[in-house]
């Protein structure tokens, strides 16, 4: 069946526009021409929700071209989606068009190419998604490093240059090693391809040769993740990115390691993710209690959610190397069911953030636009100033903290749930951050929205305009519907998941997976 | 005449340089731009002529007694020359007259150092082949020399001159012993003895010939530990000659290097390859490392060099059909972004200025975004971040030697190329993040804006569709047997 390719329109039209909006300039109207351009993307993507048949849980819409043909490399421009890619671009064109709309005022110098640096990362993050091929993944992967490169360092705060090159170096280093796996990879597939599919099938990869390339998309992914201890780039380039860079970098780029585990590192070496499992699962434990320790003594608001997003993303490794651990209790159905509920709650946990995180840091950006600060110390009793505000940021921080109704609570209810079943201390360590979580944010909210106002600054402070308000809005309906109906999330997802397990469940397991699904 | 058929463009060319510089003779200063554009002339008719005689054959042609050859890859590679020529040429125009250079000698000494890369791609023996390559370095010494009341330019002549010359006598030692050891000059007729040679790898008198040729083309290659010259050279010599040096030579002599070590020496591989491992990966990790220390672009430019020459060198020690194609499209991308680096720092110069430091690029990018935009393209591709052409040529490489199960060697190359990286990005930073010092206007015409531009948009371009020159690449080396 041909049909246009959608795909490749997700892929282009953002990447053409950003460059048509570098052409515009900044005299003619480059703020409507780049919404424009992502409210068109955003459109596009939604018919792929609607479109998709999540019950097959197959790759569909794929497109295929002959890419690179030399050289005795054989790559294909070969695109798809599944349930999990589909969830990923929605939330990415979703948040690309927010982040548009919120930048509106708050960048004032060379708007037209901060816009378009925005609409080319869209389209390169879109590619990350759909790509069935290892290298062009790899490219649409690195390529996404350009923009952002640029979006921290040019607009960024005071200590901008050395939190970019940190950010660049950290994950250029990280994805050089995934290169070298790659192209060792496709020496041993038999017809020299990079096709996704040809590398899952590999079967005579040596025991060392598997760990090897283990470690190196552990290392790749782990950054951008990021995993704890690869993590010391994110508070700073967190904290120096422009609004719109942190809400991309915490809603968007994270996810892009995420996705990366899902779709590479597990379903390629699954004997190596299964043997070196607890490894990850420690990483993201101590991730998980270390950095929410580290959130409470944070003074600066941006950094305080930085950390927290670290915290929150070891929720999303854990559920997805739990997986493992589950398999290995018992041959039975509940367990299966087990690690689709794990795999579910980290990607329902992804999607979750991607809007909380993001929300979090649309709001500090408002209030920085206003007070030019996100030091902790500098507000006290915003609420009366700002009531409407307040009542936005409550119910974000509600949600960061997991409070049932939001849609933090659903996907980490799953991961505890799901570990509970792999080992009781794996869930109570897990469980942790809803405390500790709770004691951060409630901490935080407590100083900045309530109190006594005692700075002549806050007192002048006014609330929300129309177009902040919209934007948070919007983004408080998706927290709330994602809280209380998941379902069409996790119903959209469910179908692929079970296809991905038969995958990435080691050979000897096969058999039993497939036979209860 | 009938013989001399197979050298028509070279012909050509000594005749066309030859009309060029009598007619510089004649002509004053404010019309000398008839010389420049006569000189063009000539190259643009050169790449017609390779391109319509001697391109697209399916297997070798030798000719004039064995001595000289042509075959796909000497097509390919002849035509490569003279477009990067065309763009240091008119890069040369700019430069030369901001920089009251303006003299006819600049395009006479480059033709000729044209015609003896020219010459150097297509011999066939080693006299040939010396010939050629002293045809190149003799036009080179008197182009790095030009200015010639510069204290600087002076010791950077003297220093390529002398350095030059050893590594020259050292080639011609290591050949010489090859003619004492085989009885022939001709490359084939060399290839055939050493393969009817039992034992190869322990013949001394071979290693202690190949050890001089490697020494030799280290030199000219300008790979690390023979690659002290560069970056002083780089540094003196007046950036148009630079751009000429840095660029379309490095093609002629990846044609020497793949003539007589992957063609004639073939048989002896285990032994060279060896040796030019070594050498590679020590260009890989200097190259690098000093890169970081530099604050004149030049030399910057000149370290990043010597790493990219290693990356190269990786390709064609590999000694098999990928690793050689993976090289030739490695040369020829880097030699694209080596003359378009250069060409845009010709381009940012005016009158009586020279942008040769790291801050003179302070801002570039809201002073002038498209070009800064070119520039962030062209190193982008240099530090191999896909996608940009570079990562593509960057990856045929480490392809080629995760092929040939030499891993660990790829690893390492990654790392270094992490380390190449962050020089790239401090000269990114510079322009991008850094507020301007003051607004001087480009003064420029169109000509080199367009070519800088081109430059700049074939990297993106190359990058979306890298197939276009790496099956070109693959399909010239099928057709040359290699």
């Amino acid at each position: 069946m041909m049909e246009w390719p959608i795909l490749s329109f997700l892929i282009w039209l953002p990447i053409m526009g950003g460059f048509g909006v570098l052409i515009v300039g900044d005299r003619y109207g480059a703020r409507q021409a780049a919404l424009l351009v992502a409210a068109i993307s955003f459109l596009i993507s939604l018919p792929l929700y609607f479109a998709y048949d999540a019950a097959a849980g197959t790759m569909q819409f794929t497109e295929t071209f002959k890419w690179i043909d030399a050289l005795g490399v054989h790559v294909n421009y070969d695109l798809g989606v599944d349930g999990v890619s589909i969830a990923l671009i929605l939330l990415n064109t979703f948040m690309t068009l927010l982040v548009l709309a919120a930048s509106w005022d708050s960048v004032k110098e060379r708007v037209a190419q901060y816009m378009a640096a925005f609409l080319i990362m869209e389209g390169l993050v879109n590619g990350v998604f759909m790509a069935r091929d290892a290298l062009l993944f790899y490219v649409f992967f690195e390529g996404m490093l350009i923009p952002l490169f640029l979006i921290l360092g040019v607009w960024g705060g005071p200590q901008r240059i050395h939190a970019t090159i940190k950010y660049f170096i950290y994950t250029f280093a990280g994805s050089v090693f995934l290169l070298v796996s790659l192209i060792y990879l496709y020496t041993q597939t038999s017809n020299g391809s990079f096709f996704l599919p040809d590398l899952y099938a590999l079967t005579n990869l040596s025991e060392n040769a598997q760990l090897l390339v283990f470690l190196s998309f552990l290392v790749a992914f782990g950054v951008k993740v990021p995993l704890w201890p690869l993590h010391t780039w994110l508070p700073e380039a967190y904290s120096q990115a422009p609004t719109g860079g942190s809400v991309m970098l915490a809603a968007i780029s994270v996810k892009v390691g995420g996705y990366a585990f899902y779709r590479l590192a597990m379903p390629i070496v699954p004997e190596a993710s299964h043997d070196w499992a607890l490894l990850v699962v420690s990483l993201s434990l101590v991730a998980i209690v270390y950095m929410s320790l580290i959130a409470l003594v944070q003074s600066n608001l941006k950094k305080l959610v930085a950390y927290s997003s670290v915290a929150h993303m070891g929720f999303v490794t854990l559920g997805f190397f739990l997986v493992f651990k589950l398999q290995g209790l018992a041959f039975v159905d509940a367990n299966v069911s087990g690690s689709v509920l794990a795999v579910q709650g980290a990607m329902v946990q992804m999607v979750s953030h991607g809007f909380v995180a993001g929300a979090l840091f649309l709001a500090i950006g408002m209030l920085f636009e206003r007070m030019q600060t996100v030091e902790i110390s500098a507000y006290q009793g915003i609420t009366t100033r700002m009531p409407v505000f307040a009542a936005f940021f409550m119910l974000f921080a509600m949600a960061n903290v997991g409070l049932p109704g939001t849609s933090g609570f659903v996907g980490e209810f799953f991961v505890i749930l799901a570990s509970a079943k792999a080992h009781f201390w794996v869930a109570f360590i897990a469980a942790t951050i809803l405390i500790l979580g709770a004691a951060y944010t409630l901490w935080v909210v407590k100083r900045v929205l309530f109190g006594e106002v005692n700075s002549s600054e806050v007192n002048k402070l006014s609330d929300l305009n129309r177009r902040e308000f919209v934007i948070l809005a919007v983004l408080a309906l998706a927290v709330l519907w994602l809280g209380w109906w998941p379902e069409p999330l996790t119903r959209l997802m469910e179908g692929s998941i079970r296809e991905w397990m038969m995958i990435v469940s080691p050979s000897d397991l096969m058999p039993v997976v497939k036979g209860s699904s | 005449m009938a013989a001399f058929e197979i050298a028509r463009p070279e012909i050509f060319l000594l005749a066309a340089l030859c009309v060029v510089l009598l007619l510089d003779l004649f002509l004053g200063k404010e019309s000398r731009v008839i010389t420049y554009l006569a000189a063009q002339a000539s190259l643009l008719t050169t790449i017609l002529l390779v391109y319509s005689s001697f391109f697209n054959r399916p297997d070798k042609t030798v000719g004039l007694d064995g001595m000289y050859m042509v075959d796909e890859m000497a097509g390919v590679l002849k035509i490569a020359i003279l477009l990067v020529s065309i763009l240091a040429f008119a890069c040369a125009r700019k430069y030369l007259r901001d920089q009251d250079m303006w003299r006819g000698e600049f395009f006479v000494l480059g033709m000729t150092a044209i015609l003896g890369m020219l010459i150097m791609v297509s011999g066939y023996h080693l006299l040939v082949l010396y010939l050629g390559l002293e045809l190149l370095s003799l036009s080179l010494y008197a182009l790095v020399a030009m200015r010639r009341d510069d204290a600087q330019a002076t010791e950077a002549a003297i220093k390529y001159f002398v350095l030059g010359a050893v590594a020259s006598g050292f080639l011609l030692y290591g050949m010489s012993m090859l003619y004492g050891i085989s009885g022939s000059l001709e490359l084939n007729t060399i290839r055939e003895y050493f393969t009817n040679q039992p034992d190869i790898a322990t013949n001394l008198p071979l290693m202690f010939a190949l050890t001089f040729i490697v020494a030799g083309l280290a030199f000219k290659l300008g790979v690390v530990p023979f690659h002290m010259w560069l970056p002083d050279v780089y540094q003196g010599t007046p950036t148009a000659v630079t751009l000429f040096l840095s660029s379309a030579p490095k093609i002629a002599v990846f044609a020497l290097v793949v003539r007589l070590m992957a063609e004639a020496l073939e048989p002896a591989q285990s032994a060279w390859s060896q040796m030019l491992i070594l050498l590679a990966l020590l260009s890989i990790g200097l190259g690098n490392v000093l890169a970081l220390a530099q604050n004149n672009l030049k030399r910057l430019f000149a370290y990043s060099a010597i790493s990219h020459m290693g990356f190269m060198l990786m390709g064609i020690v590999m000694n098999t059909h990928v690793g050689h194609s993976a090289a030739m499209f490695y040369i020829l991308l880097y030699a694209m972004m080596s003359a378009g680096a250069f060409a845009m720092l010709i381009l940012l110069g005016r009158k009586g200025y020279e942008v040769a430091q790291l801050e003179d690029l302070k801002g570039l990018s809201s002073r002038h975004p498209w070009f800064a935009l070119m520039f962030l393209l062209m190193l982008f591709s240099m530090a191999g971040i896909p996608p940009t052409a570079g990562f593509y040529a960057k990856f045929a490489v480490i392809e080629a030697v995760v092929q040939a199960k030499f891993v660990w060697a790829a690893v390492f190359m990654v790392v270094m190329s992490v380390v190449g990286a962050f020089y790239y990005l401090r000269i990114i930073k510079v322009m991008y993040f850094d507020k301007p010092n003051d607004q001087p206007p480009i003064e420029a015409d169109m000509d080199i804006r367009v070519l800088v531009s081109a430059n700049g948009l074939l990297m993106i371009l190359l990058g979306v569709f890298p197939g276009v020159l790496m099956s070109i690449c693959d399909l010239a080396l099928i057709a040359s047997r290699l």
